[in-house]
């Protein structure tokens, strides 16, 4: 075929103990937008870090226009004509536009021509930018089109675009999608990763779908429904679960319009989350990664305190509560982070297990650690939730993740917790441990707990949660019984076409 | 290329046998050092060595000095110690220590010269106070305006020269002592004086102090949640965070407890061996504290052999520069061999050196 340009034969990477792309083939059409899309995990990132040379594949070929294409390093990348938009922008917010897109550069040329060049590039694709202000006063949309503007510099023949709207306002958007849309029809061609479905539908004229590393699928997205590419995307394991009829209990835990400012410059702010927790159930919340899950572990866990009058644990008012006072009161959290978070790595798993489980299994009596009794509920734990280690004296980063995973999980269900909250408690777990970890769950909650799930893994949270909601970009979709939810409304809830109103970009 | 990989669980043996291993280095390296500036590198290592306890002239001297010179190491290498396994980098144990000289000393010298067998246990509180108070300063400081210990720490330590500098020509100086700078003699007052406990062993108020910090601290690391809390805020704060550990209330405990052995540290000095305040009086110890502490590993038996290893290079530094004629630069070479090599076998312990090329990834 004449009008391949980029076409991927084979390509095979794994990591150890993970096949992150299996035999991937597809080809990318001159002068075409292709959107590269899968859940998060799918293998979409390692796949674009090996046609930008950032990852040697392991197996398979690329071709280039008729020629054997194999980047050594990103460099080699640019200068066959291959251009990257990254996620996260790699910026100086202390220089201005035209130094910050020279330093991209091989040969940069004068500032003076740069700045015209600059001036030319954005007045011709509509990209306004004042290539003298100091990127540290633009916006998060501006500093993209300044990566944008220094890829379009170098004249790319396909450029990737990773996520590219995660950061803008839908205004911003339509800018960006004009911009591509030029560039397409001057002959450039654009692979566009995203997981955002009417956005696909809108601009892209071929679809690859990758779920576990496999392409499982190509469709032409403005001929396929939002519903199924989902379900292309997770897998048609989309059985609706028996619906589950179950009294709800008391309400254990309720969170009031918790609002809280992102913790750093890739944080998430929390806007307004409002949900009750009741005995005996289990919620489910969903979403995409990075719209506000690990900030919301934070302010329950209360690594982070909110505002007085935001979190309560069975009427009582716990938000300025630290994470020792609400573990007292039976409030317990699992992060989703393993090593380094959830657990020390190099400290053994008897003393892990004294990380959370101290006072409430009387680890320590008077300041002093029983380290007998702490060994003894390590063992439990490992006994219980079938944990593979030679003993408790292993230090924790010598886990593999699953079993590590359901050390940690296990060390707060063992406790008996009247409320557990859990962010994705199954994640690089090995099918057996996650049903086992979910069961675990589930009979914590016939026991009379209430948990929450946080969980970018759909079928899980349709397989245990009785009720399930979405979290866009730190706030809560309306709660709904998993029952009588369809794959589409799903979809709308996670993929944000509710929500229409301007974005508050982080300065 | 070489890479290090981190292995996934350090041998055991290997933990306990890198200093060992870091004391043979120095030798041999030394030993060639000490050849190539034309000593008997054999008679080098057993002056520094083996002289200041079994020579048959020297030994009665220098023996005693050991615990003298160990006992104020170790105390404030304890202290420092507990903020390092939390990633609390006190540098300046030096300036907590004159502080709590100076606050010990003049607690007691405004009595003078009643008699009282309070005076001394009253001094030590001052001292410790005088050295906690000292570390507060960075401590409050990084807590309220997230400062870093280390710089602030440091600069505390010139301050306290110039204040030690400006007492022992004031304040404190000795009124009956002929306009020389320096206050009274402490240990020659029978209230202040710190004496040997048992005679010619060195052995004095400080050195059992130091020998009950470091039961003292073994127990906190290993028994007490206190110590728990520190030992995970340094392997990961992180998870310190989540289990509930106030990163501030770390910060003013480890800090705390350092300047308030340094400050102990001091007042025993000053009322001992020293005698006096005076403008030499700081001698060192707070920073050579720092590598007892790291060659003790951070635990409180290492810090105690550490502790004698280093007086006895001290000591035995000094009996070569005596009889032997080496310059002073080059004990200090050979002390500065002693961390080189133990870093760099530390290392050895907890990564495994790979050959060949890195992936990029």
């Amino acid at each position: 075929m004449p009008d391949d340009l980029l076409r991927l034969d084979g390509l095979t990477k794994a990591y150890p103990g993970v096949v992150a792309n299996d035999d991937v083939s597809f080809d990318i059409r001159e002068g075409e937008i292709h959107a590269l899309l899968g859940e998060n995990g799918a293998g979409k990132s390692t796949l674009v870090k090996m046609i930008y040379g950032l990852v040697k594949p392991d197996k398979g070929s690329m071709t280039l226009r008729g020629k054997p294409y194999t980047p050594s390093e990103p460099s080699a990348a640019r200068q066959a004509g291959v251009a990257m938009v990254f996620q996260h922008f790699s910026l100086f917010d202390a220089l201005d536009v035209a130094e910050n897109v020279a330093l991209g550069m091989e040969n940069p040329p004068k500032p003076r021509d740069l700045a015209r060049q600059i001036r030319e590039v954005s007045e011709t694709y509509g990209l306004p930018l004042d290539p003298s202000r100091t990127v540290g006063t633009l916006s998060a949309g501006e500093r993209q089109r300044v990566e944008i503007i220094r890829c379009l510099l170098q004249d790319p023949k396909l450029l990737i675009m990773d996520e590219p709207t995660s950061v803008l306002t839908p205004q911003e958007v339509e800018i960006l999608f004009e911009t591509l849309r030029k560039l397409k029809s001057e002959g450039t061609a654009i692979l566009y990763i995203s997981h955002k479905l009417e956005e696909i539908r809108a601009l892209c004229d071929h679809a690859t779908i990758l779920r576990l590393g496999k392409k499982v699928a190509t469709c032409t997205p403005s001929e396929t429904t939002a519903r199924a590419m989902a379900e292309m995307m997770v897998g048609s394991s989309f059985a609706s679960p028996a619906a589950k009829a179950k009294t709800p209990g008391e309400g254990l835990l309720r969170v009031d319009n918790l609002t809280m400012p992102a913790p750093g410059a890739f944080g998430t702010p929390l806007r307004g989350i409002s949900f009750e927790l009741r005995a005996g159930e289990v919620l489910g919340f969903g979403g995409v990664a990075g719209n506000g899950q690990d900030e919301l572990l934070l302010a329950l866990s209360g690594e982070r305190t909110s505002q007085r009058g935001t979190i309560w644990v069975k009427g009582a008012d716990v938000s300025r509560d630290g994470p020792v006072e609400r573990r007292a009161v039976g409030f317990l959290t699992a992060p989703e982070e393993r090593l380094g978070h959830a657990a020390a790595p190099n400290m053994s798993l008897t003393e892990n297990a004294v990380l959370t489980a101290g006072r409430r299994q009387r680890l320590v009596n008077k300041g002093f650690i029983n380290w007998g009794r702490a060994d003894g509920f390590a063992q439990d734990v490992i006994k219980r939730f079938d944990v593979r280690t030679p003993g408790t004296h292993v230090a924790a980063r010598a886990l593999s993740g699953g079993n590590l995973q359901k050390f940690v999980i296990g060390r707060e269900v063992a406790q008996n917790p009247d409320i557990l909250v859990v962010n994705q408690p199954t994640w690089g777990v090995d099918a057996a441990a996650a049903a086992a970890i979910r069961q675990a769950l589930l009979d914590l909650a016939a026991q009379g707990a209430a948990i929450l799930v946080v969980s970018q893994d759909l079928d899980e949270l349709m397989e245990i949660a009785d009720r399930f909601g979405a979290l866009n970009e730190g706030r809560l979709s309306a709660l709904r019984p998993v029952a009588d939810l369809s794959i589409d409304e799903i979809g709308l809830m996670m993929g944000g076409a509710h929500d229409m109103e301007v974005a508050h970009v982080a300065e | 290329m070489i890479r290090l990989e981190k292995r996934p669980q350090p041998s055991k043996a290997w933990t306990v046998l890198t200093p060992i291993l870091a004391v043979i280095l120095t030798m041999i390296f030394g030993g060639i050092m000490f050849g190539l500036i034309g000593t008997s590198p054999v008679e080098a290592i057993r002056t520094i060595f083996w002289d200041p306890l079994f020579h048959p002239q020297f030994a009665n001297f220098s023996r005693p000095q050991l615990l003298v010179k160990a006992g104020p190491l170790i105390l404030i290498a304890i202290g420092l110690s507990i903020g390092f396994r939390a990633g609390i980098w006190n540098i300046g144990a030096e300036g907590q220590y004159i502080i709590g000289a100076i606050c010990g000393a003049g607690a007691g010298l405004a009595l003078y010269p009643m008699e009282s067998a309070l005076i001394l246990p009253l001094m030590v509180v001052a001292g410790a106070l005088g050295g906690w108070a000292w570390a507060m300063i960075p401590a409050l400081l990084k807590v309220k305006f997230g400062t870093n210990e280390i710089l602030v720490s440091l600069m505390l330590v010139y301050v306290a020269e110039n204040l030690l500098a400006s007492v022992s020509s004031g304040l404190l100086r000795n009124p009956e002592g002929m306009g020389f700078p320096g206050s009274r003699n402490l240990s020659q007052w029978s209230s202040s004086q710190n004496l040997e406990l048992i005679p010619n062993t060195g052995m004095h108020l400080g050195v059992l102090t130091a020998f009950i910090a470091v039961i003292l601290a073994y127990v906190l690391l290993t028994r007490h949640i206190q110590g728990y809390n520190i030992r995970l805020t340094g392997e990961a704060p992180r998870a310190a965070k989540f289990s509930g550990v106030s990163p501030a209330r770390t910060i003013l405990f480890c800090l705390g407890l350092a300047g308030a052995l340094a400050g102990m540290a001091g007042l025993f000095e000053v009322t001992g061996p020293a005698g006096q305040i005076s403008i030499d009086f700081g001698s060192g110890y707070g920073f050579t504290a720092i590598i007892v502490a790291f060659l003790g590993r951070l635990h409180p038996v290492g810090i105690l052999l550490a502790g004698l290893l280093m007086a006895l290079t001290y000591i035995g530094g000094e009996l070569a520069q005596l009889m032997l004629g080496v310059p002073g630069a080059s004990i200090q070479l050979f002390q500065g061999m002693l961390l080189f090599f133990l870093l760099g076998v530390d290392v050895l312990t907890n990564y495994r050196v790979r050959f060949g090329a890195a992936e990029v990834a």
